[in-house]
């Protein structure tokens, strides 16, 4: 049931991301990829992070793609754009296609290895998924969380300054 | 029964398809989405393999992604907004003063 | 006193920074040969107060270290002065004749362009010889030995637009750059023997003394060591082979000829073999070299001397003749000799130059005046001058006496100690003396010759320019009058104990040329007093014999030497021409140099290293041409390249 489950959705997820790349409309493509996004979240909830699955949807299907939507409609992008909407199909599929099959063999003949921690799956369950992120985010990772909020603030300056009409 | 090789794997061809959308498409718009795509493919794995080691850190990382996604979002739109500006254009073929 | 050594060399300095860097802005002529004459003369009266403290003195050798120059593992160098008699004999003649020929050039370069360049540069060459003179270790002597040579350089070429002047600076460098080169080396060698060999790096001269016997008397490397410093002084005083700038250098004003060509600068040799006489007391052979050398070059530059014309070409081929002489004294072991003869030519040489400077400074003028084009230093055009100018004359005959050597003045000390060292010291030869006794002759007759030419008999200036003939002004007449007065009584100093005297520069200098000669058996000339009357008594006859002849030739019988030239004409334009000794080093050396250089230039240059050079060239830009292509500005090249790497790394760790 459960294998089912997860290949519906990943079914969905790569038609979706199919879409993104070969819609010739940036509308298209934005809606798309937002799909793309939800099927994601639901794969967190499946693995147990719902928070994370939470944020997907709020920051990415929520803040980036509306960001990416308004530029869209802002440049008014004219239909003679979409003619030629892409080149080197050849090339990029090839490209992609080893790509792909690396990372399966990559997958395939590497051992699951890495430092096991203690975060059971009841664990979760039973204390909360966002409490044990904002435990492990406020203790040890408070200096690179403090980082992530600088990057932050100087995104927003160097947007400001590039969108500005005089520079 | 559902492995973390289901995800992997489904996360290969989420990264190949965007690799593939980056290479071909033209509107740089889309190109930025297909990043997006492959970001996304990436944090799929992270937390996977969290989830598959009881280990927290993995999720932690995809935090940082999107915070530094969301740092590129403004900005790489931004200086869309400029380029275009200037050249009434998002085409990538357009971006080509790197040239000798 | 002696923590203000650096007073002495410092006051020149500052006179010719404030000079070169404000003079322009000055412009008056009284200010800037002032601040230049008043430079050099603190630094004379700060001379004089250290040589009358050193004489009192029971420790003969002082030094002051100013300041760390160089500190490179055994290679310590530092700026450092050092007094003792033989330094302060030469600071009282540096700065003493100094002074008086800075005055003195106040009034001979008075309207001349370029004034204020003129007093920088002679303070500069003040600073540059008394560095030479005051150093305490061989480098800063190196400083000063270059500097002289730089200061040489820029006052020949004074008159700079004038293409001879040009050319005679040029020459003088490029000769004394070979000089120099051989100094170098001999400092090399003997720094890296001592320091190798026995473990003392050192360049400073009163170690060199101490520990210079470790070298071994005789010894090869002393003799290849004292040979490099004496190429080294050839070059700077004038000796064959490396005599050839000197008369060149006579394009410069007269009083610069004076003071660096005549009475310091060009006896820098001499007083670096001095400084160094323990070294070259060890070496035999070099010293025999440096007799040999040092009396050929009296005879052969007296015999050019004969036939010149040019009153300071006369003057320049006598200061080469003489400085043969204080070779031949060195080379003899005569050290006080050397020394007292270069302190006695300084005066007499010094006041002759001036002289002159005064004799062709009048007749500039009247020759200007009566806008006449004669050469004003043509004796040829000169003539009955002793009416027009007394002073001048008087001085000009005095210091020609002395030069002859007649009894009484400075000249017949001097040279007469220097023969008689040469034919009775234990390093003397007959042969040696003979030759100087020659020259000696030759001398007295060129210098009367000069004498007789420009002063005395019919008047052969332009008839319309006579009138403006008159004597110099008080400010060039003064130094004349002073040199003149120490050219005749100078040789007092040192009056040989035959005599009745003391030999008191002798006494005087003992603690520097001592030791050394006792060391290595360089003993004085013994002998009975009638020989030594006799010796005198010769030299003194050769001279008259010598005036004598000029006075026939050139007073009595004006015609006698049109009638001698015509019997040996072969001869007389061989001596004339200076025994085309310019044309054969311009055949051997300077034209196979010249073309040598041409080639490759054209052969190697252009072909080798310019094909070198460019062939990179074209490579790199056939390689970049290549290259500039995957430079295509497309974003999506760049991004497949990305990938592809990707790709290729993922793949070496994966299956690698």
């Amino acid at each position: 049931m459960e294998l089912l489950f997860f290949y519906l959705v990943a079914l969905v997820a790569i038609l979706s991301a199919f879409m993104v790349v070969k819609c010739k409309n940036p509308v298209n493509s934005a809606i798309s990829l937002v799909m793309t996004f939800f099927c994601l979240a639901i794969l967190y909830v499946m693995l147990y992070a719902p928070f994370m699955a939470a944020v997907q949807v709020l920051v990415y299907a929520g803040a980036i793609m509306v960001l990416i939507l308004f530029v869209i409609m802002l440049l008014n992008l004219g239909p003679e754009m979409m003619e030629r909407f892409q080149h080197g199909v050849v090339g990029g599929a090839i490209v992609a296609g080893i790509v792909m099959i690396q990372a399966v063999m990559f997958v395939n003949r590497g051992e699951m290895a890495g430092i096991s921690g203690d975060v059971t799956r009841d664990q979760v369950l039973e204390v909360g998924h966002m409490e044990l992120i904002g435990m492990k985010l406020f203790t040890e990772f408070m200096l690179p969380f403090q980082i992530a909020g600088i990057l932050l603030l100087i995104a927003i300056v160097g947007a400001l300054v590039l969108a500005k009409k005089e520079v | 029964m559902l492995t973390v090789y289901h995800y992997l794997g489904l996360s290969a061809i989420l990264f190949a398809l965007g690799t593939y959308g980056v290479l071909t498409r033209r509107n740089a718009i889309v190109i930025f989405m297909c990043i997006e795509l492959m970001l996304n493919a990436v944090n799929l794995t992270f937390i996977s393999l969290s989830s598959y080691l009881n280990n927290l850190d993995g999720q932690i990382f995809v935090f940082f992604v999107m915070s530094v996604a969301a740092a590129e979002a403004a900005v790489g739109l931004a200086l869309m907004i400029a380029f275009f500006r200037n050249k009434e254009s998002v085409e990538v073929e357009d971006f080509n003063l790197l040239k000798w | 006193m002696y923590d203000k050594l650096w007073l002495i060399p410092f006051f020149p300095l500052l006179g010719s920074i404030i000079n070169g860097l404000l003079g322009k802005k000055i412009k008056n002529e009284t200010i800037i040969g002032g601040i230049g004459t008043l430079a050099i003369f603190s630094s004379f009266i700060v001379s004089v107060l250290c040589f009358m403290e050193l004489r009192l003195d029971t420790v003969k050798s002082h030094q002051q270290v100013i300041a760390s120059w160089m500190s490179v593992g055994n290679l310590q160098i530092e700026w450092g002065f050092l007094l003792d008699p033989l330094s302060a004999v030469m600071l009282l003649v540096v700065t003493g004749v100094g002074s008086l020929i800075h005055l003195y050039s106040i009034g001979y370069m008075h309207g001349e362009e370029g004034f204020y360049r003129y007093f920088s540069y002679l303070n500069l060459f003040a600073f540059s010889m008394l560095m030479l003179v005051l150093g305490n270790n061989a480098m800063v002597m190196f400083v000063g030995w270059e500097g002289v040579g730089l200061c040489s350089y820029l006052l020949i070429g004074y008159y700079f637009h004038k293409q001879s002047a040009g050319d005679a600076a040029k020459k003088a460098f490029v000769v004394n750059r070979i000089g120099d080169f051989g100094f170098l080396l001999g400092i090399f060698l003997l720094f890296w023997t001592l320091g190798s060999e026995h473990g003392i790096w050192t360049l400073n001269f009163v170690e060199i003394a101490q520990h210079g016997h470790l070298l071994g008397a005789g010894s090869v490397v002393v003799t290849i060591i004292t040979l490099c410093f004496f190429l080294g002084a050839t070059g700077k005083s004038a000796q064959i082979p490396l005599y050839t700038w000197l008369p060149d250098a006579m394009e410069g004003p007269t009083p610069v000829s004076a003071l660096i060509h005549a009475a310091t600068m060009v006896t820098a040799g001499v007083y670096m073999i001095g400084r160094m006489n323990g070294l070259f007391a060890m070496a035999p052979d070099t010293m025999l070299v440096i007799a040999i050398v040092g009396a050929a070059t009296a005879i052969f530059a007296a015999s050019i001397g004969l036939a010149q014309n040019d009153i300071k070409r006369v003057l320049a081929y006598s200061t080469v003749s003489q400085l043969g002489y204080m070779f031949l004294a060195m080379g003899v072991g005569a050290f006080t000799a050397g020394i007292f003869h270069l302190m006695t030519h300084a005066f007499f040489k010094a006041c002759l130059f001036l002289g002159s400077g005064s004799v062709i400074h009048a007749m500039h003028h009247a020759l200007h005046k009566a806008h006449a084009h004669d050469d004003p230093q043509d004796m040829r055009n000169m003539g009955g001058l002793r009416k027009h100018m007394p002073i001048t004359f008087l001085t000009f005959l005095i210091s020609t006496i002395a030069i002859a050597g007649l009894p009484g003045l400075s000249g017949f000390f001097s040279k007469d100690e220097i023969l008689l060292w040469s034919l009775a010291g234990n390093r003397g030869h007959w042969l040696l003396w003979l030759v100087a006794s020659l020259a000696a002759g030759m001398t007295a007759f060129y210098m009367f010759r000069l004498v007789f030419m420009t002063f005395f008999g019919k008047e052969r200036i332009a008839e319309k320019a006579k009138s403006y003939l008159h004597e110099s002004p008080l400010v060039i007449t003064i130094p004349l009058i002073v040199l003149a007065v120490l050219a005749v009584f100078g040789g007092y100093l040192n009056v040989p104990a035959v005599l009745g005297g003391a030999h008191r520069l002798e006494t005087f200098l003992s603690p520097v040329f001592g030791a050394a000669q006792q060391a290595y058996g360089i003993e004085p000339p013994h002998m009975s007093h009638a020989a030594e009357y006799g010796l005198m008594g010769l030299a003194v006859g050769i001279a008259l014999v010598g005036i004598g002849l000029a006075y026939l030739m050139y007073v009595k019988n004006p015609e006698m030497p049109a009638q001698l030239v015509a019997k040996a004409q072969g001869l007389y334009r061989a001596i004339f021409n200076k025994w085309y000794v310019d044309e054969i080093y311009d055949a051997l050396f300077v034209n196979p140099t010249k073309k040598a250089g041409t080639f490759l230039w054209k052969g190697f240059d252009v072909v080798v290293v310019d094909g070198i050079v460019n062939g990179v060239g074209y490579i790199v830009k056939g390689f970049s041409g290549a290259l500039r292509l995957t430079q295509s500005g497309l974003v999506h090249n760049y991004a497949l390249a990305m990938v592809v790497g990707v790709i290729v790394m993922v793949a070496y760790y994966v299956f690698g």
